[in-house]
């Protein structure tokens, strides 16, 4: 059970400002149904320019309800440029503190407040549009949104950022881009999550070469293809020629090839021997498939 | 004023039965000996074992020593994957599904980093497996077979004892986690090819910390748990005495009302479902509606969130579960849902209502009233829903 304040308690059994502002000056929509979690945020402006009144809609769990709705009482008396400084974490701390793993709530509040002030802006552009890379595919995570909930809360760890922005929670793929981005960003602050495989320094027997492939295959190469619903087995090393199978989606997958030569072969390269070289077992396609979805 | 607590998450863990807690209070403070030892003072808790193994194999349908006590379902499904390849080094294949509980889907991935070719057999939309599927991939390889005998979110019930004999067949091993099948539906593993079946106590009120795995007679296992000689050898570890004997006191009372009882689970559950899915617009039942375990109902409400509906019910004192993404803690909703094809709406916005003996027609009369007003309530704070 999820250790909510009496304050996150309180918005989520009675949600303030619920609904839709007809002929709102800002509308602001995030998020979807597949993600688990959506927001519509509207707001209207009085003569002076400052949010008069704000509503919402949203579709998720008690957190994110009621980071919606403290989300409407904050901003109401706040014009456009005040509004728009409101950080995730303003809206996290008015609530009294969020789950570690809730916080991607009051990062989605704040980029509604963003799509709707845009939308405001913009005079009627309905959708917050995406800026930069999609680095996550499976939540369409940008990198500028990554880096940004990273500054913002002073992140360190991948699953810092998955808990913030869900990037990364899914497959799982693009874990190495985000360590990356935040190697940028915070330098040595950046913590090591993934264990990478020793790099062997002298010369190796053969018992330990074939151990170290295995070994990089296990850590480094086969979580990737497990999360696009492949799999790779090592059927055996002929010196320095490593011979691999690929099941599941990869064995039909039109990029086997690609996979095989930049994945596989870079990484037993780096982690084990530079002479490697990757073929595929030559009957591996009669080979019965996993169909994975 | 207190409020009463209405639980409906029994496939989770259930209450430990009076009957099986009076059994089990004299073993703390006054019969505390270890089974081990020579004195009579310690000597006498071996019968008490003795009993409860024959309580076991009386639910069961099985012989006394096939049965081996653990310590949980999670433990007796680690002994009979890794147990059995071990005494197998030869084969190098492990099939399974893909609805599995992680006590053994994450056994079985991880086998894969040591070498072995894992299949997750697949399951249509109503959770049904894909036996013809399964049919081709048992070959002279494969080493076990490891199928769950009723799913625990869906309550779908698998064909085990003809998989059993589809392994069987191929000279597999056939292991499967009757977890949440044991005490719901009769089984006699007397007329059947099943080498290895795990049961824990706490699904079928008995406490935590106590489980059981049955072993064929002939079926070669390696022990899991290493040091002294307790049950033969099979499971060194000084017996969770109190534990034991509530398991073996919880499977006698299971054994003795199981078809009374679960006729009157099965009512009261047809008769929250029905209502559900009557009062409530836009939801659907997951899973095979006729072949099922009689205390699962899993439903999905379209466009609302599970832990939102979860906490709701929590304020009126309803506990049940949910398959969605943010009660687990991580982004994704449930394995078993997606599996079955499940649309992600949906799947985030599913419950499982699971019943036990205790459950009153009064709780469940109670739960369809407050249902609908709960799905209305969060129905108008959704985005997706227009009026």
């Amino acid at each position: 059970m999820w250790d909510y304040t009496d304050k996150v308690k309180d918005h989520f059994f009675h949600p303030r400002n619920v609904g839709e502002i007809e002929h709102a000056d800002g509308v602001g929509e995030v998020g979807s149904l597949a993600c688990g979690d959506a927001l519509k945020l509207t707001f209207k402006l009085d003569e002076n320019g400052k949010i008069k009144d704000a509503k919402f809609k949203t579709f998720g769990c008690a957190s994110a309800i009621a980071t919606s709705s403290v989300l409407t009482e904050l901003i109401k008396g706040m014009t456009i440029d005040e509004a728009a400084k409101v950080t995730n974490k303003d809206i996290a701390d008015y609530l009294g503190g969020l789950p570690e793993q809730k916080m991607h709530c009051s990062v989605m509040g704040r980029e509604a407040l963003e799509a709707a002030i845009e939308n405001y802006r913009g005079g009627g552009k309905k959708k917050h549009e995406l800026e930069g890379k999609v680095v996550c595919t499976c939540f369409g995570v940008t990198e500028n949104e990554i880096e940004r909930v990273i500054r913002e809360n002073d992140l360190t760890t991948v699953e810092q950022v998955t808990n913030y922005c869900k990037a990364g929670g899914g497959c799982g793929g693009c874990q190495g881009e985000i360590e990356k981005i935040l190697e940028e960003i915070q330098g040595d602050k950046a913590g090591q999550v993934y264990e990478t495989a020793p790099r062997w320094a002298g010369r190796l027997t053969n018992i330990q070469k074939i151990q170290l492939i295995q070994q990089t295959i296990n850590g480094q190469i086969r979580p990737a293809l497990r999360a696009h619903g492949g799999n790779i087995e090592l059927i055996d090393v002929e010196g320095d020629k490593v011979i691999v199978a690929f099941r599941g989606m990869c064995a039909q997958c039109m990029l086997t090839e690609f996979t095989m030569k930049d994945v596989v072969e870079a990484k037993l390269r780096e982690f084990v021997s530079e002479s490697l070289f990757v073929e595929e077992e030559t009957d591996s396609s009669q080979q019965p498939h996993q169909h994975r979805g | 004023m207190t409020m009463k607590t209405i639980y409906f998450d029994n496939n989770a863990t259930t209450k430990v039965a009076e009957e099986v807690l009076e059994e089990m209070k004299p073993l703390f403070c006054e019969l505390y000996g270890n089974p081990s030892s020579m004195h009579t003072f310690g000597g006498q808790i071996g019968r008490k074992i003795r009993k409860a193994r024959e309580q076991v194999a009386e639910l069961l349908g099985c012989d006394p020593s096939e049965v081996i006590f653990t310590s949980c379902g999670t433990e007796s499904d680690n002994t009979a994957i890794k147990g059995t390849l071990a005494a197998l080094p030869n084969k190098r294949k492990v099939i399974t599904s893909r609805v599995e509980h992680p006590a053994v889907l994450q056994v079985c991935r991880g086998l894969e980093n040591h070498g072995y070719t894992v299949v997750e057999i697949p399951v249509d939309k109503q959770g049904r497996l894909d036996l013809d599927e399964l049919e081709t991939q048992i070959d002279d390889d494969t080493a076990l077979v490891t199928i769950m005998y009723a799913n625990n979110e869906t309550g779908v019930v698998f064909p085990v004892e003809r998989i059993a004999e589809m392994a069987a067949g191929k000279a597999a091993v056939f292991h499967t986690d009757a977890v949440q099948a044991i005490g719901k539906i009769p089984l006699n593993l007397a007329k059947s090819r099943i080498d290895l079946l795990s049961i824990s106590g706490h699904k079928l009120h008995a406490p935590k910390g106590v489980g059981a795995l049955y072993v064929r007679k002939g079926t070669r296992l390696a022990p899991y748990m290493l040091g002294g000689h307790q049950e033969s050898g099979r499971r060194a570890g000084t017996e969770n005495v109190p534990g034991i004997v509530g398991l073996g006191k919880a499977c006698e009372l299971a054994a003795k009302n199981i078809e009374q009882e679960n006729h009157r689970i099965k009512y009261l559950r047809d008769k929250l479902e029905t209502a559900i899915l009557q009062k409530c617009p836009d939801c659907r039942l997951n899973g095979d509606k006729d072949n099922r375990l009689p205390n699962t109902s899993n439903i999905s409400f379209e466009y609302i969130e599970g832990e939102a509906i979860l906490l709701m019910l929590d304020k009126y004192g309803i506990c049940a579960s949910s398959g969605s993404a943010c009660t687990s803690g991580s982004l994704e909703p449930s394995h078993v849902l997606r599996a079955m094809g499940v649309p992600f709406t949906a799947a985030h916005g599913s419950i499982r209502f699971s019943l036990s003996r205790y459950n009153t027609e009064e709780e469940v009369d109670y739960t369809i009233e407050k249902m609908p007003e709960i799905v209305n309530k969060l129905r108008e704070l959704s985005p997706f829903v227009t009026k």
